[in-house]
């Protein structure tokens, strides 16, 4: 700055004659795009694999083309209908549902829209599938209220004509409402009926059980860890070799080896029947529950929360403690007030890296959680391979996303990202 | 803090073993009277730490008893010693404070509040760091951290203080001045020190004994001065000082005079410090310093020998010499101020009185 | 002797590089057992007449649906063939993402011509569904519970009856099949179950029903749960497909029965993707004529005991392949076991599903 105000017009030249901002402008850029070619594989695989499918994911959350691609005519023919007015649409949205469908059922694009509107209402399914089938055989000359409503009472249905409506815009808010047990009644937004709410008491069961799978990783980690870093490097390697063993197995079969052990008449329950601790009739239930989900998961994210852990317990210089023992302090506060701080980052790095990776869970879960002790991610792959209702799972997996985000700033808030280290 | 006694340390026929094959502390026997500033001084291995660490309850000892102030501590934990520590990297605990950090032995023993803040400050003004007590300590400079780790060590009124090796880490004017900081700190307080380092210089500055270790044992324990001028066997001469070795036999001893013959002839009168009989093979010591130029003909020892190299070095010249087949022979001429005729090449006499060289066990 | 070997490794080469030239095509089932029946009575016949073709097996049905939408949207089929449950095949039909196909014009009629439509019957429950088996979903029980004094249960109702035939039960982890066997045992007449069902009380009816027995429960989400669960006899009685109970039975001699009342029949057949390139599609559908006619559909019945889907193959029906014993007695077809049979409403829940899932899944969670 003091520079350029002295000499302003004298800019300074290389040898050559051209401009030193020049010439350094370009001496970094050849760096720069050196830089940016070694790292182009990675950014694209990156940008490929994992930018585009959430950004992918985000979209379809909202976006609801589908009903106006296949319906054009109905939809624009629907817009000046009320739908709260308690009567049917008149003739001339029939006569544009009539030939909506005509070219609809020669692209066979009718009983797609048909399963996205019975996510919305059931029995709208079967509704386009059968009337599918009559709208090529319907007289042209005759009005088509009257042959719709033949060929299937729904069509006489308000109800009917009032989800096609409210589902006809581009993008809707129904699959996140459908996330949060909630959707849009006559009065406004609603909480859906009781014995269909199953949301939100998934989003809290994951959440809650997700800490409650870091707090136990962190009870068994800790440990582990200490000793791992206290003990000379031989037999610690030797320690650490068996903390990762379980990356080396198939997650199946180590699910699988939990069963044999937990189930009622499994191993553990065998042998505390045979030490006489409990009754034959009295066998413990530790697995197809919450239990079992706790149990199998902390095994399979131990890993996880060790490594974190042993990094930053290994830079932790044993003088503190043997000072502050030195100073009278016992062995447990030596421990809490002078190690226990220091390990902190290590705590905040595998709690972390502990409870994202169990959020998105489901395989485990899956395999040994019973009815009680499965998460939200179960119901997100259901949706994706079995019901099809991609919509809806990229609502959960979006609000999934913002859940973990949140967490993430109040973790910010309260401990400091800056209070994490990985290694 | 101006009430405090030393504590008196007793170490009996201590050994230490790690592996149970070989002993790194051989029968130590070490008598410690309060309000002494000892140092164990030592090469690295040479088990001063190892002593150290067992007196501070850190280590067992596989043999012997310490104790402390007449009472035995093999079994008493360390936090019950009562002994305060400066580690080598100070271990300040990097959470807390300065505050923080000297608060903690008082909290720890319950101390009141209000007592603990001014004990706390008093400790600060001692190494005059009153100003710093919120700051962390990575916010210091290296200095100011150990005069932190050396107030933490006082704070709570510890009758012995150990340090290892507490200015290791400082660049040497620092050292130097904390050297003198901590011996004012020893002197006002009373306190009992022991104190290790591998720092010959820090040794003789601040202890009132010095224990010499090499290979597990006690060399000489004595004070700076004794050490330097009679040392007892030829490690502790070429530890402490700088120090003119010549390879000879003896062959005549009277009283405690010895004369030696060199490998080249030359006879020289010594001391007799640590050879036995007529026939010995022995290494002379001699401090640099005490050799002379000028007086040469009138002294006890007359050799001559060729200049080789000679450094100027402000307030004394270091002239390399070869005598009597030792081309390592050094001697240090105090700078007078005065031109002096030597030159390199020059082959001239060199002397020194009797008492000023020492024979001493053989070293090759 | 030298000369001989390499003109025999030569043609070795010639005989790997034709068989390199050989068009691939990708067909996907559901592994296992299951998959090496096919391969054993369609796929090594077929390549065998035909050794230009190359079948590659994938293991992926359990999630065709799914794949085969991904696919579609990328614009890129690599599946020529997929073996789906009928519900699936209505689904993907719906979804456009399997072609129609005209029974009559692409499969082979039976030998005595009755056309293929005919032949399959009622069983063509979609134009892009090509029936291969009938199986179905029924009770399997051990035989040796204590606690039941010798009482073996005997109709469908033995589920929901807790105090004759205590112990832990296992049910699948979706509504199907369930809420009819709950209404089923709740009074509600056969030809009425799904009328009741249409309603709100119906299925709180149902619910109410499946809670008597909810906690001594263990759902299942895969068909080897139940035959594992039931080896280590942590529940006594369960429902799964009966092939699965089949091996459990006759290969692994473990001391349990069928119940087959109430059994529920359902289809597993074929589907070609929509979007298939011409040849391909020629390709397929030749395969298709092939492993569809009714020899075929019978053999497969030799390696697993799930009923051939056409009429004509029941009586060509024989022996297993290894056990050597006869397999109509274990079909879900044969009359003795068929007394009492459910069958099960394709249209009614390709409706009702997404609604019903959701209550059962909020249920579950309870």
């Amino acid at each position: 700055m003091f520079m350029s105000e002295t000499a302003p017009e004298q800019l300074l030249t290389t040898h050559d004659g051209r401009s030193l901002k020049v010439s350094l402008a370009r001496a970094l850029r050849r760096e720069k795009l050196r830089a940016l070619f070694l790292i182009a594989p990675l950014l694209i695989f990156v940008l490929l694999t994992f930018v585009a499918p959430i950004a992918d994911m985000l979209f379809r959350s909202v976006e609801n083309g589908i009903v106006e691609d296949t319906l054009p005519q109905t939809v624009n023919a629907l817009a000046s209908w009320d739908s709260g007015s308690g009567e049917l649409p008149g003739e001339p949205v029939y006569a544009a549902l009539h030939s909506d469908l005509l070219v609809a059922v020669k692209e066979k694009t009718h009983t797609r829209l048909g399963s996205r509107l019975n996510y919305e209402q059931t029995g709208i399914s079967s509704l386009f599938r059968k009337t599918g089938r009559r709208v090529k055989r319907m007289d042209d000359a005759a009005p088509f209220k009257e042959q719709f409503i033949a060929a299937d009472d729904k069509w006489a249905d308000l109800s009917t004509w009032q989800t096609l409506k409210q589902f006809s815009p581009r993008y809707t808010d129904g699959y996140f409402l459908a996330a949060v047990d909630a959707e849009r009644g006559p009065d406004g937004i609603e909480m859906k009926p009781a014995d269909e709410q199953v949301y939100i008491y998934l989003f809290g069961r994951t959440l809650l059980l997700s800490v409650a799978i870091t707090i136990s990783c962190l009870i068994l980690g800790y440990p582990i860890a200490y000793l791992l870093a206290a003990l000379p490097l031989r037999t610690s390697n030797l320690l650490m070799i068996l903390v990762l063993l379980p990356f080396w197995t198939s997650l199946l079969v180590r699910t699988s080896a939990w069963k044999v052990l937990l189930q009622q008449q499994g191993v553990i329950n065998d042998f505390l029947v045979w030490i006489g601790l409990i009754s034959n009739a009295n066998r413990l239930v530790m697995i197809n529950n919450q239990t079992g989900t706790i149990i199998a998961m902390t095994h399979i994210l131990l890993p996880f929360m060790i490594l974190p852990l042993y990094s930053v317990m290994k830079t932790i210089s044993p003088s503190y403690v043997r000072a502050a023992k030195s100073l009278g302090a016992n062995d447990w506060t030596a421990f809490w007030r002078v190690y226990f701080p220091q390990s902190v980052p290590g705590i905040g790095a595998g709690a972390v890296l502990v409870f994202i990776l169990a959020i998105g869970y489901y395989i485990t879960p899956e395999l040994v959680g019973g009815t009680s002790g499965i998460f939200i991610s179960n119901r997100i792959a259901y949706h994706i391979s079995s019901s099809l209702n991609w919509g809806l799972a990229a609502a959960l997996g979006t609000m999934l996303l913002a859940a973990v985000m949140i967490l993430f700033v109040v973790y910010d808030k309260i401990v400091g990202i800056d209070n994490v280290k990985l290694g | 803090m101006a009430g405090t006694r030393g504590a008196s340390v007793v170490y009996d026929s201590v050994q230490k073993s790690y592996d149970g094959e070989s002993l790194v502390v051989k029968n130590l026997n070490l008598d410690i009277p309060p309000g002494e500033f000892l140092t164990m001084l030592g090469p690295s291995g040479s088990g001063k730490t190892t002593c150290l660490m067992m007196l501070a309850g850190f280590e067992p000892a596989t043999h012997g008893e310490i104790y402390l102030n007449d009472k035995p501590i093999n079994n008493v934990s360390p936090h019950k010693r009562g002994i305060g520590m400066v580690f080598q990297n100070y271990a300040l605990f990097p959470h807390m404070t300065v505050a923080e950090n000297l608060a903690f032995p008082l909290q720890v023993r319950n101390m009141n509040k209000a007592e603990q803040q001014e004990k706390v400050q008093r400790a600060l003004e001692m190494v005059e760091l009153g100003q710093f007590g919120n700051r962390r300590p990575a916010q210091l400079s290296g200095g100011q951290q150990q005069r932190v780790a050396v107030a933490r060590a006082l704070v709570f009124d510890p009758e012995l203080v150990l340090m290892d090796e507490p200015l290791g880490a400082l660049d040497k004017q620092l050292r130097e001045q904390m050297q003198y900081e901590i011996k004012h700190i020893h002197e006002n307080l009373g306190v009992t020190v022991v104190y290790v380092t591998h720092d010959q210089t820090e040794a003789l500055t601040m202890s009132d004994r010095v224990a010499v270790f090499n290979d597990g044992i006690i060399q000489q324990l004595s004070s700076p001065d004794v050490l330097y001028e009679d040392p007892q066997n030829s490690f502790v001469a070429q530890f402490i000082g700088e120090n003119n070795k010549l390879n000879g036999k003896v062959i005549d001893i009277q009283g405690d005079e010895c004369k030696v013959e060199l490998s080249d002839g030359t006879h020289l009168k010594a001391d007799k410090v640590n050879v036995d009989s007529i026939g010995d093979l022995t290494t002379i010591s001699l401090r640099p310093e005490r050799v002379e130029f000028d007086d040469a003909v009138s002294m006890d020892n007359v050799v001559s020998g060729k200049i080789e190299e000679m450094i100027y070095l402000g307030d004394h010249i270091r002239v390399r010499m070869n005598v009597a087949g030792n081309d390592e022979f050094i001697v240090k001429v105090r700078n007078r101020g005065e031109k002096r005729a030597l030159s390199v090449g020059d082959t001239v006499k060199v002397g020194w009185a009797r008492n000023d060289c020492k024979a001493l066990d053989h070293v090759a | 002797m030298k000369l001989k070997s390499v003109i025999l490794a030569g043609s070795a080469v010639a005989l790997t590089a034709t068989s390199a030239l050989a068009t691939d095509m990708t067909i996907v089932s559901w592994g296992g057992a299951y998959s090496a029946s096919q391969n054993n009575a369609y796929h090594k016949p077929y390549m065998e007449a035909n050794p230009d073709i190359n079948i590659i097996n994938d293991e992926s049905s359990n999630e065709a649906v799914a794949k085969l939408r991904a696919m579609n949207e990328a614009g890129n089929i690599t599946w020529d063939l997929v073996d789906v449950v009928a519900s699936d095949a209505i689904r993907l039909c719906d979804e456009g993402l399997a072609m129609p196909i005209d029974a009559d014009e692409v499969l082979a009629p039976a030998p005595n011509g009755t056309p293929a439509s005919e032949d399959f019957g009622d069983l063509i429950v979609s134009e892009c569904f090509i029936p291969q088996i009938v199986y179905s979903t029924t009770f399997g029980y051990r035989t040796d519970v204590a606690e039941w004094n010798g009482k073996t249960p005997e109709d469908i109702c033995a589920v929901f009856d807790l105090e004759t035939f205590p112990g832990k039960r296992a049910l699948e982890k979706r509504p199907i099949n369930n809420m009819e066997w709950a209404l089923l045992c709740d009074g509600v007449a056969k030809e009425d179950v799904y009328n009741v069902l249409e309603t709100e009380e119906g299925q709180a009816q149902a619910f109410a029903k499946l809670d008597t027995i909810k906690d001594q429960t263990i759902f299942w989400s895969a068909g080897a749960e139940t035959p594992q669960l039931l080896a280590d006899k942590e529940v006594v009685m369960g429902s799964t497909y009966n092939g699965r109970l089949f091996s459990l039975i006759a290969e692994e001699g473990q001391p349990v029965a069928m119940l087959w009342d109430a059994q529920v029949f359902d289809i597993d057949g074929w589907i070609v993707p929509e979007g298939l390139p011409e040849d391909r599609k020629a390709m397929v559908l030749d395969y298709l004529k092939f492993a569809t006619d009714t020899q075929r559909l019978a053999d497969q019945a030799k390696y697993i005991s799930y009923g051939p889907a056409r009429k004509s193959s029941a009586p060509l029906v024989g022996k297993h392949a290894e056990l050597g014993i006869e397999m109509a007695p274990h079909m879900p077809t044969d009359p003795e076991n068929a007394k009492n049979t459910f069958l099960y409403n394709y249209e009614w829940w390709a409706d009702y599903r997404d609604d019903l899932d959701a209550k059962y899944q909020a249920w579950l969670s309870q």
